[in-house]
């Protein structure tokens, strides 16, 4: 098996299900000559050809408008944002359009509005943000926000076979800084689905997309001093796999909860909610966050550096956690 | 943390209550279960019991006041136990004529010296405050820990996970040898229903919760408490009620008439339990520890059913009483149990208690027995039957009674001759009874 990318294993994904299935179509701002802002869909104009690949204009609510109605008439559109920033152009189309349609008239919308999200790459307000919380929120939709190229093939398969919505998050610090070694052939991985990437007994941490690598190196930083912390990464966040998350509090009787998201309305809240509701007894400890600070992504690279939780804030927080 | 006192829900469509009365006042201490204030609704007038041991910290809504169900109407501070409260009980002692200004009830906000001096709720003989966490609760309440027993090792030295798994851990390698001796001075843990198995097989297909009235929690903990305490055993016997039905017919119509009340059969088994109880005192006897306790009066408990539930409303005195005063008793007390009159010492003190499952058609019951008395009598219902006498099938009126004793207290061979009195006087009927 070869070591491939993060950003590799989407392209591949992208490239096996236009093969595999001739209704699978891309569209977004320049995805086809130039291939793509981060080059994620370079190749496939030259592969599947113009109808196939289309350069869209400079419109985001044409995008998913378009991809939607596609979608009506028998395709299986895979829209890109050329940063997930801009998915909030759309908004309208998503969460009246798109997250209704199947509700409303009995329509499934088999569309994916994938792109980059997340910062850490010194791209300021408009270029790194994290948006899926809008989204977490709105019956309808399905979220994803994979952390490994294993995943993120897998799960960008299964997100373009899923007759509903969904929405795809590719964390680009990840796109090149993660490689996987990843079976040649074809292969999904469930959507709803969180995995236990570590176990612990002494703490619990659910997080997802960049930050499982932040929390897998607090871990290792941990396990020295004898704390042992087991790790969730959520995967897909709408719809959550709430049994996984409670059957890890029930074993370890503490969480934190760890997400590059800003702190307010992110889904920590939704979680700790969820566990004071389900297993509030097993608590042997406050649920904690770790998460973003309530302002914009800013710009300059020791704010921004401040902003994100880093690997400090999960091993401290963890500590006095377990302590507790 | 205070606990909250919240005006009950008493009965489905009451949605407000008047305090009428509060028998406390602020900075006296309170029993979990002891009367702390009075109601009255468009239901019922009742005495409220607290709900937790402590000192009244606060009351926020006072007499004369209507305010909706589970509105919060005083603050019970549970771990005010150390707290010595001792003025203001004293100052209740002689409430009449002097109401002493400097002892009276210290205000909500004492002017107090230093930012310190809000006084922090302690509990445990130091007066270390527990900190614990939903799980070490939890655990400490399924395994029946005391808390103030374990010094914690978490944060600040809270009771960690960690902590109380050693004690359970303590515990189950070394079962304690001084449970039994232990058991007369260490105050019985408060009883709280169990669930018999893991809560998630009782949820299944449809299925509609409905959270327990507080005389269902009453009656479930005290039969719990009974079947715990009391070794049950449980004698029968048949007894012919042709004679006491004969009675009861031929005199039925004059004693309505003459004395403007209903004539039952309960009475006539009052009667002969006051006989039999006279000639057993040990039937009619609470245990304390070592010390069996005879009672020289006779208080029979008559358990009445409800649509919402079951009370126990007591005849005191029924040795003192003839036939007419105890049918009276029994009537009145069952009908003011029906209409939520009862005071509370009137379903107190009972020295000895019957059932009538008979009532509903049960052909006998094996009650269970109402603490703290040694014995229940359980009426069947009276119904025609073939029996043998004299070599001859006769048609007679028979009961089944049972009894059901506290082994601890009462053997065998004095609960039959109990019954056998008990049989003897219904069968060979003979007060007047007008």
């Amino acid at each position: 098996m070869a070591q491939v990318t993060f950003l590799e294993a989407i392209r591949q994904a992208l490239f096996e299900e236009m093969e595999r299935d001739p209704a699978v179509v891309c569209l977004g701002e320049d995805i086809g000559v130039y291939g793509g802002a981060f080059k994620v869909t370079a190749g496939l104009l030259e592969r599947f050809g113009w109808e196939r690949v289309i350069d869209t204009p400079i419109s985001e609510t044409a995008i998913v408008g378009a991809a939607v109605g596609m979608s009506y008439l028998g395709l299986r559109p895979v829209a890109e944002m050329q940063f997930m920033d801009f998915i909030a152009c759309c908004f309208n189309q998503i969460t009246n359009f798109a997250a209704k349609s199947y509700y409303r008239w009995g329509a499934p919308v088999p569309i994916v509005i994938r792109g980059p999200s997340g910062g850490g790459v010194h791209g300021g307000p408009f270029h790194s943000q994290n948006p899926e919380m809008y989204f977490v929120h709105t019956p309808g939709l399905k979220v994803v926000y994979p952390a490994t190229p294993y995943d993120a093939k897998g799960l960008l398969k299964s997100a373009i076979r899923d007759n509903n919505p969904v929405l795809f998050f590719e964390h680009k610090f990840l796109y090149r800084r993660i490689k996987e070694e990843i079976p040649a052939g074809d292969y999904t991985v469930p959507l709803g689905k969180a995995v236990v990437r570590r176990q612990g007994r002494d703490l619990t941490i659910v997080t997802y997309a960049a930050m499982v690598h932040t929390c897998l190196e607090a871990a290792e930083q941990l396990a020295q001093e004898g704390i042992e912390m087991e790790l969730i990464d959520l995967r897909t966040l709408l719809p959550l796999d709430r049994e996984t998350i409670l059957q890890s509090v029930r074993k370890t009787n503490k969480l934190l909860v760890v997400h590059e998201d800003t702190k307010t309305g992110g889904i920590a809240g939704e979680i700790a909610a969820l566990v004071c509701e389900n297993a509030f007894e097993e608590l042997d400890g406050p649920i904690l966050r770790v998460t973003a600070l309530d302002t914009p992504v800013p710009y300059s690279p020791p704010l921004e550096e401040r902003f994100l939780p880093n690997v400090n804030d999960v091993v401290r927080t963890a500590r006095e956690l377990a302590r507790y | 943390m205070p606990v909250d006192v919240i005006m009950p829900q008493m009965g489905e469509s009451i949605f407000e209550g008047t305090i009428t009365k509060w028998l406390k006042k602020p900075g006296q201490r309170v029993e979990r279960d002891e009367p702390l204030f009075e109601i009255s609704t468009d239901k019922v007038d009742a005495e409220i019991p607290a709900p937790a041991s402590g000192i009244l910290k606060e009351i926020k809504v006072h007499e004369g006041e209507t305010v909706p169900i589970k509105t919060v109407v005083a603050l019970i501070d549970p771990e005010g136990a150390t707290t010595p409260a001792t003025e203001p009980a004293q100052a209740e002692e002689k409430p009449a004529e002097t109401p002493a200004p400097s002892e009276a009830l210290p205000e909500p906000t004492p002017v107090a010296p230093g930012p310190t001096a809000a006084p922090q709720p302690v509990s445990g003989e130091d007066g270390r405050r527990i900190r614990s966490s939903p799980l070490v609760r939890r655990l400490a309440r399924e395994h029946n820990i005391d808390l103030t027993t374990i010094r914690g090792t978490g944060a600040g030295g809270r009771i960690s996970k960690r902590d109380i798994l050693a004690v359970i851990e303590a515990r189950a390698t070394a079962p304690e040898p001084s449970v039994a001796a232990g058991q007369a001075e260490a105050a019985p843990a408060p009883l709280r229903l169990e669930t018999a198995v893991p809560r998630e097989r009782i949820y299944f297909g449809r299925y509609e919760v409905q959270p327990l009235s507080v005389m269902r929690q009453r009656i479930a903990e005290h039969m719990v408490l009974s079947k715990r305490t009391s070794p049950h055993v449980y004698s029968i016997d048949e007894v012919d009620m042709t004679r006491v039905v004969e009675v009861r017919n031929q005199a039925k119509a004059e004693f309505e008439r003459r004395f403007e009340t209903k004539l039952t059969f309960m009475p006539f088994f009052v009667r002969a339990c006051v006989e039999g109880l006279r000639a057993f005192p040990t039937l009619n006897a609470s245990l304390d520890g070592n010390n069996l306790v005879l009672h020289r009066e006779i208080n029979i408990g008559i358990a009445v059913a409800l649509d919402w539930g079951l009370i126990v409303p007591v005849v005191k005195h029924a040795e003192e009483k003839n036939f007419l005063g105890l049918q009276r008793a029994i009537n009145d007390l069952a009908e003011r149990a029906r209409t939520k009159k009862l005071k509370p010492e009137e379903v107190q003190e009972s020295t000895f208690s019957i059932t009538n499952p008979g009532v509903f058609g049960g052909l006998m019951g094996l009650p269970i027995i109402n603490q703290p008395n040694a014995a229940i009598l359980g009426v069947g219902a009276i119904q025609k039957r073939p029996v043998v006498i004299h070599d001859a099938i006769a048609i007679r009126s028979m009961v089944y009674l049972t009894l059901s004793y506290d082994h601890r207290i009462v053997d065998g061979a004095i609960a039959h001759q109990f019954i056998g009195k008990v049989k003897s006087i219904l069968e060979n009927w003979q007060e007047n009874i007008l």
